[in-house]
C-alpha cells in the first residue's frame, strides 16, 4: 500500500493580503485582490518578515516563498528543530519565470555601469531554483531541493513531485509550492506582446465578457508529512492529497488543445490515482484564467473527465479574486482548496456575470456557498492547473 | 599619492558593510568578516564599490587575505 502524505500547514501571500487566512476570507467575501489590471501583494513589506540581508539577497518571488513556508512550518507546528531527520524533509518550490526584476536591474547596471559592475549576487537571485534554496537554507531542510518549471502548471507540479517523493519513501516530508513575481514592465510588455493580458484589467473567468487574463504575484505553500509519522508526532492534519495526474498536449506553445483531452486524462489519472470515481468529487478549483481558450478547453476537459457529474459538481476560480499568479498559481490554489475543504464553504467565482452559451457547468456565481457532501464522508475537490506550454496537472485532495 | 584618509575609507567601507546586514555597532576595525556573516559575495559587492568610488581594482586574491574590516581599509587606502 502507498504511503499516504497529509498536510499538516499552509501559507500564502497573495494580492489579497499576507497569510493564508485573509486569502480564504477575502475571497469567500466577494473581495477583490486587483487593482489597475494587476493582482499586486501591495501589502507585502519584505522587512516586515526577512532581515536585511535576506531582503537584500532574495529576489521578489523568494521573499514571497520565504514568507508563505515560514507560516506553513509555523502552522505544521515544526518547532526550531525539524520533527524529521533533515536529509528525510525535502523542498520542492516551482516558478514559472524565476527572478526577472533581478534580470531587469542587473541588466540595466550592465549598460550604464559596464559588465564589471553587475552585482555577484545577480545569479543567485534570478535562478529559477533560488525559492527552493532560500527556504531549505532558511529551515535546514537537507533532503531532495529543486524548483519546477512549468509555467503556470508550476506550482502544481511542484505538489506532486512533493508528494510522489514521500509515497516513495524518499522523504518523510516536503516543503512545498511556488512562487512568482512578475510585474515588472518588462513582465507586462512580453505578456502584453501575446495578448494573453485582459485589456479591461478584469479577471472574470468563464463569463462571455472574458477576455484574457490579469497578471498576479504572490507564494503559496503546504507543508506535507507522510500520514503514520504526522500521527506519531500528533500532528493536526489538515487535509490530505490523494492523487495526482499530470499530461502534456505535445500541440501548441500557448493554446491548450481545445477538445480538452489531454488537460482530461490529467484529470482522470489524478482521480483514479486517488481512488476517486466522479461521484466523490465535490468541488473543483479550476484552472480558469479568464481567457477564451483556457476556460473552454478547460471545461471541456471537466466534461470529459467527469461526465454526465460534471454539471453537478461547483467549479469556481480563485483567479477571479486574485488574477493568475503563473507558477505559484496551483500552490496558492491549492492552498485555497484546502481551506474550501476545511471551512466547508466555497468562494465563488467573481465577475461572472454573464453566461457563455458553450460553457454550461456551475461556475458559482454570485457569492459563497456550503460545500455539501455525498453520504456525509469527508470532502473532495479537484484542484487543476494548465499551461503555456501544454503542461496539464491535476491535483485531487481530500479534507478530514 | 594618496588623496583620500583613513577615516574617509573607513567610514564608506563601515557604510557599504552596514547595507549588507550587520548591525552597524558591531562593525569595528578589529571585527572580523567571519563575525559580521560577510561572505565572498558580500566581498565582491565591497570590491565594486571601492572601484567605483576610489578607482581601486581588488581582485578575488587580494580579497581572499582579508580577515577584518582593517584589513580591507587599510589594503584599499594602499592604493588609492
Amino acid at each position: 500500500m502507498k504511503r499516504r502524505a497529509v498536510i499538516t500547514g499552509f501559507g500564502a501571500v497573495t494580492p489579497l493580503g499576507v497569510g493564508a487566512r485573509t486569502l480564504h476570507e477575502r475571497w469567500a467575501a466577494g473581495e477583490s485582490g486587483i487593482a489597475d489590471g494587476a493582482g499586486a501583494c501591495r501589502d507585502f513589506e519584505p522587512k516586515e518578515y526577512l532581515s536585511v540581508k535576506e531582503v537584500r539577497r532574495l529576489d521578489r518571488f523568494s521573499q514571497f516563498a520565504l514568507v508563505a513556508s515560514a507560516e506553513a512550518i509555523r502552522q505544521a507546528g515544526w518547532g526550531e528543530e525539524l520533527p524529521y531527520d533533515p536529509f528525510q524533509v525535502g523542498c520542492v518550490i516551482a516558478t514559472g519565470i524565476g527572478g526577472i526584476e533581478t534580470v531587469e536591474t542587473q541588466h540595466d547596471v550592465m549598460r550604464d555601469k559596464g559588465a564589471k559592475m553587475v552585482s555577484p549576487l545577480g545569479v543567485p537571485q534570478y535562478m529559477p531554483n533560488a525559492g527552493a534554496a532560500a527556504v531549505a537554507m532558511k529551515h535546514g531542510l537537507q533532503g531532495q531541493m529543486y524548483g519546477v518549471v512549468s509555467a503556470c502548471s508550476g506550482g502544481a507540479h511542484a505538489i506532486g513531485s512533493a508528494l510522489r517523493m514521500i509515497q516513495y519513501g524518499d522523504a518523510d516530508a516536503v516543503v512545498t509550492g511556488g512562487a512568482e513575481a512578475t510585474l515588472t514592465e518588462f513582465g507586462f510588455a512580453c505578456f502584453n506582446a501575446m495578448q494573453a493580458l485582459s485589456p479591461t484589467g478584469i479577471s472574470r473567468p468563464f463569463d462571455a465578457r472574458r477576455d484574457g487574463f490579469v497578471m498576479g504575484e504572490g507564494a503559496g505553500v503546504i507543508v506535507l508529512e507522510e500520514a503514520e509519522a504526522a500521527e506519531a508526532r500528533g500532528a493536526t492534519v489538515l487535509a490530505e492529497v490523494i492523487g495526482y495526474g499530470s499530461t502534456s498536449d505535445a500541440f501548441h506553445l500557448t493554446a491548450p488543445e481545445p477538445s480538452g483531452r489531454p488537460a482530461s486524462k490529467a484529470i482522470s489519472l489524478a482521480l483514479a490515482d486517488a481512488g476517486v470515481t466522479p461521484v466523490g468529487v465535490d468541488y473543483v478549483n479550476a484552472h480558469g484564467t479568464s481567457t477564451q481558450l483556457n476556460d473552454a478547453a478547460e471545461t471541456a476537459a471537466l466534461k470529459l473527465a467527469l461526465g454526465e457529474r460534471a454539471g453537478d459538481i461547483p467549479v469556481s476560480s480563485t483567479k477571479s479574486a486574485i488574477g493568475h499568479l503563473l507558477g505559484a498559481a496551483g500552490a496558492v490554489e491549492a492552498v485555497a482548496t484546502v481551506q474550501i475543504l476545511a471551512e466547508r464553504i466555497i468562494p465563488p467565482t467573481l465577475n461572472y456575470e454573464v453566461p457563455d452559451p458553450e460553457l454550461d457547468l456551475d461556475y458559482v456565481p454570485g457569492e459563497a456557498r456550503p460545500l455539501t457532501m455525498n453520504n456525509g464522508r469527508p470532502p473532495v475537490a479537484i484542484s487543476n492547473s494548465f499551461a503555456f506550454g501544454g503542461h496539464n496537472v491535476s491535483l485531487v485532495l481530500r479534507g478530514v | 599619492m594618496s588623496t583620500v584618509t583613513n577615516e574617509q575609507v573607513e567610514t564608506r567601507v563601515v557604510e557599504a558593510l552596514a547595507s549588507f546586514g550587520p548591525d552597524p555597532s558591531q562593525i569595528t576595525r578589529d571585527a572580523t568578516f567571519e563575525e559580521l556573516d560577510i561572505d565572498s559575495l558580500d566581498l565582491v559587492e565591497l570590491a565594486q564599490i571601492v572601484e567605483d568610488e576610489y578607482g581601486v581594482v581588488l581582485k578575488g586574491e587580494d580579497m581572499k587575505e582579508l580577515k577584518t574590516v582593517g584589513d580591507a581599509v587599510d589594503l584599499i587606502v594602499s592604493r588609492a
